[in-house]
């Protein structure tokens, strides 16, 4: 459980971003808690994958801070360390779930691969061993074990993004980012799939943000949710405070515009 | 009793003694001379310069007549040649604007200061064999030039264009360093433009040519336009120590291709035509011309545009360019490799062998 | 530029003679010591790719000119040059780089590993032990290890410089989940001083253990790609593999079968189109040394 006086394990301060005369992402704030679920939701455009491009150091922002609870070292600006320590922590400490699972893969090596890289990458050099974590990853993310050896060139794309998930959490980082993780997929897929990411994030206690455009996703995996417009955030609160009762006109439209069967 | 095979030594011998004779042909046929070489076939001439890195006409039809007309041959003789030269300085960079005109073209206008000036090409020659060249025959004569062209009656088109602010300003970097030398040291990446244009006039014209002709057919498209073709002598200078100002040492022959491209803008700039540039020894039109599409399409990762295609890929296009590299490497694999094929076997063998022992447990 | 007279130098003993218009070993000066920077850079950074003013040299690039701009800017009157290629003095190439030398240099030559001080090869390291005052240069043609993977020099000089070598791992991860065992039989990469991936350039995996602690100098040119470096006298060099799958070179269930030697590597010889065949060693001075000392 998180105790009060817990530090945020990533903070972001007034961060910014431009392209050209274009303000993508302004003056966005947020905190975000060990084994916490955050939702950025969005229409497009609004600036949620910018944000979510410059919290996880894929993109340099132009103003604010975005800082991470080190596992030895306290509360560090990312964007003042060096770039091998950033690289570290990626393949360490911090998951990127893409929304094209083929960005997030080695298409043209195995599934088993695939999962054992970051072991390798790390030092782990009994074949055995990796195997076996790879094959113990492809279970808890419900794909066949039979496949280990095949390339994700053959799988759905269901079965791609679990790939990418089991891929992103054999190091168990305690902080993950999803980009759209279950958009272009089947709806029973979906479903599924996210029961699968809200138990694992649950099991490992991660802090996790999810960028989505569908208010259900940010229903079912979010404790917290923001909303944002034209880059700013235009509200933010716990998710069924906020999808049941919208202060901001915009939210409002949103939710409301929301298909139900 | 097997007896290991002997007498490298001697075949090898023997292989430059079939050469040579093989290089000089039917020894009744009249031996070629360098002259020859330099006057009747002036544009094998040239493009052995350019990619050899040495203007010298002579030495040129000279690594001609010893490659037996093979243009890549000559261009390695005149490059290991150049390496042994001393280096006594560099020269001014030329002035193009004072080009003493051959030939200059421009596609962008119909008409322009200076006009278009056809020149000695063969872009209106229609390409039917000439048979009477079968024979020797009485030399043609050249056409009277009507004046003398004023390098300041025909400004350069990018000039013109720069004056009304359409076009990229390409100015030189905060303390103008000296670039980077390529024949001295290896290439770095990221290379800045300097370095990719030294690079690419080295390179070689087909595969050049290529890459040019792939950003024309969709790989990279960058709607070029030739603002300015120009063919003719520029005058050598360098500026010795003792003297402290410059002095003509002589003049050469370069071809100069000026490419207009698609106008690009920033949030701090406003939108303008972007550039590409050819520069070569003597009449080298289409090396120019595809060395200008290339090294604009080079130009995309600074100009903000997605990178998608082989021509725009600095590492690509730069680590392939250069003959030299690319038919040693190739042909590098003539050389004997039997110790690693061996190893191969080996595996080969004992994978095959391993596989047909365990279908036959299975069954 | 007047090459200096070098004929005080040679002791008359020295059959050969060398080309006038050239300076010895045919680099200028400015050059060599430009090149000897670069090694001296590459034997203090072990395994490090030192990149270098590779010179058009009268031999075409992917031909050795890595190795003999190396052998160049190191040799001196008084060296004793050996020159293999698969491990023979008489292969072509071997021949054509030995009379470069011997036109540019008027060095001694020999055939015999024991009496050579510096020794140029391609694809093979002598199956004679080697000792202090020798030195080894192998012809490199594609210096990067991570090429085959990873075809972006900036993409590896990062890998290089963050010590991120988990690639290499997967390739072999991959070799024993499709097959078995590690399929890499040739250029097998190294770690060096555990600190740097290396291209031991094309020798047989059998060569690799020869490189480590060794007390010679081991000196690598690759000219097309301009790239030296280097391992140190005395330097740990450990071929990759895994815990449970160890590095395992190949063996033979024939002997040489001229001079009898389980030990070194051997070359199939085809005797006739009926398939018969026979192995001999490919390493020629050793083969004939044995032979030699044979009852």
């Amino acid at each position: 459980m998180i105790a009060p006086d817990d530090p945020p394990i990533l903070r972001v301060t007034a961060l910014a971003k431009h392209y050209g005369a274009r303000a993508a992402a302004i003056d966005v704030s947020f905190e975000l808690w060990p084994g916490e679920v955050l939702a950025v939701v969005g229409e497009s455009g609004s600036g949620k994958t910018t944000l979510l491009d410059c919290v996880s150091a894929r993109q340099r922002p132009d103003a604010g801070r975005v800082e991470f609870l080190t596992r030895h070292e306290g509360m560090v600006d990312i964007f003042a360390l060096s770039e091998a320590q950033r690289r570290l922590l990626a393949r360490t400490d911090w998951g990127f779930v893409h929304q094209n699972a083929t960005e997030g893969l080695r298409m043209n090596m195995s599934a088993g691969a695939n999962v054992g890289e970051r072991l390798m990458a790390l030092g782990e050099r009994n074949y055995g061993r990796i195997r076996q974590e790879a094959n113990d990853w492809l279970a808890r993310v419900e794909m066949d074990v039979a496949r280990i050896d095949e390339t994700p060139v053959t799988f759905s794309g269901g079965m791609r993004q679990r790939l990418q998930i089991a891929r992103n959490l054999v190091t168990r980082p305690r902080r993950v980012f999803m980009d759209e993780p279950t958009s272009g997929l089947d709806v029973s897929v979906q479903a599924r799939l996210l029961d699968l990411l809200r138990s694992l994030t649950r099991q490992l206690s991660q802090a996790a943000i999810i960028v989505t455009h569908d208010l259900a996703v940010a229903r079912l995996m979010a404790h917290r949710m923001i909303v944002m417009k034209d880059g700013r955030v235009i509200e933010h609160g716990l998710t069924d405070q906020v999808l049941d009762d919208p202060q901001h006109p915009y939210t409002q439209l949103l939710v409301s515009s929301v298909l139900t069967p | 009793m097997y007896v290991a095979v002997k007498g490298g030594e001697r075949a090898i011998e023997n292989s430059l003694a079939l050469l040579a004779s093989q290089r000089r042909g039917d020894p009744q046929v009249p031996e070629l001379t360098l002259q020859q070489i330099r006057e009747q076939m002036r544009l094998a001439v040239d493009r052995v310069m350019t990619e050899g890195s040495v203007y010298d006409e002579d030495l040129a039809a000279l690594a001609l007549k010893q490659a037996a007309g093979d243009t890549l041959e000559a261009v390695f003789l005149l490059r290991a040649y150049r390496a042994t030269l001393p280096r006594l300085g560099y020269t001014q960079a030329i002035d193009t604007a004072q080009m003493q005109l051959a030939r200059r073209v421009s596609a962008t206008f119909k008409d322009l200061p200076g006009g278009q000036l056809l020149g000695p090409t063969y872009d209106y020659t229609q390409r039917l064999l000439d048979f009477s060249l079968a024979a020797a025959a009485e030399p043609p004569v050249a056409p009277e030039s009507p004046m003398e062209v004023e390098a300041a009656a025909v400004p350069r088109v990018m000039d013109l264009l720069a004056a009304e602010g359409l076009i990229e300003v390409c100015q030189p970097r905060e303390g103008d360093p000296a670039p980077a030398d390529l024949t001295r040291d290896p290439l770095h990446f990221p290379a800045d433009r300097p370095t990719r244009l030294q690079n690419l006039a080295r390179g070689d014209e087909g595969f050049l040519l290529a890459l040019g002709y792939s950003t024309q057919r969709g790989y990279a498209h960058s709607h070029p336009f030739a603002a300015e073709i120009r063919f003719g002598r520029v005058e050598i200078e360098i500026e010795p120590d003792e003297l402290g100002f410059a002095v003509s040492i002589g003049d050469i022959d370069v071809t100069e291709c000026q490419m207009v491209n698609q106008f690009a803008g920033s949030a701090t700039e406003l939108p303008r035509f972007t550039r590409g540039y050819g520069l070569c020894f003597g009449h080298c039109e289409r090396k120019a011309m595809a060395m200008a599409l290339v090294d604009r399409a080079l130009c995309a990762a600074e100009l903000g545009e997605d990178v998608v295609a082989p021509a725009q890929m600095p590492e690509f296009v730069l680590s392939h360019s250069d003959s030299l590299e690319a038919s040693g490497f190739v042909a590098h694999l003539k050389l004997p490799h039997y110790v690693d094929f061996q190893a191969e076997l080996e595996l080969l063998r004992r994978m095959r062998s391993r596989d047909i022992a365990t279908a036959a447990e299975a069954a | 530029m007047n090459a200096p007279d070098r004929s005080a130098l040679a002791p008359a003993a020295y059959a050969s003679t060398w080309e006038t218009n050239f300076n010895f070993a045919y680099l200028d000066e400015r050059s060599k010591r430009m090149i000897r920077r670069a090694i001296l850079k590459a034997v203090a950074i072990p395994g490090y790719q030192v990149p270098f003013g590779s010179r058009e040299m009268p031999l075409p690039y992917g031909w050795g000119t890595g190795g003999i701009q190396v052998t160049a800017s190191i040799i001196g009157p008084d060296d004793v040059l050996k020159v293999i290629d698969q491990g023979a003095d008489d292969t072509v190439n071997a021949v054509n780089i030995r009379r470069f030398f011997q036109r540019t240099t008027g060095v001694r030559t020999t055939e015999s590993t024991a009496a050579a001080t510096v020794i140029q090869t391609r694809h093979r390291i002598p199956e004679v032990p080697l000792s202090a005052h020798q030195i080894l240069v192998y012809q490199v043609p594609v210096p990067e290890p991570l090429q085959r993977l990873e075809p972006r020099e900036v993409e590896t000089r990062r890998m290089h410089g963050l010590s991120e070598y988990g690639l290499m791992h997967v390739k072999f991860y991959e070799d024993i989940a499709r097959y078995g065992h590690i399929v890499t039989t040739y250029d097998y990469p190294v770690m060096v001083d555990g600190r740097y991936l290396m291209s031991p350039s094309p020798i047989p995996a059998f060569d690799n253990p020869k490189m480590h602690m060794n007390p010679a100098l081991q000196l690598f040119g690759a000219g097309r790609e301009k790239r030296i470096y280097a391992v140190p006298p005395h330097t740990a060099v450990e071929s990759l593999a895994f815990d449970d799958y160890p590095f395992a070179p190949q063996r033979w269930d024939a002997v040489c079968a001229i001079c009898a030697a389980a030990d070194s590597f051997l070359d199939e010889v085809i005797t006739d189109d009926r398939g018969g065949r026979m192995h001999v060693c490919s390493d020629t001075d050793y083969c004939r040394t044995r032979q030699a000392a044979a009852p």
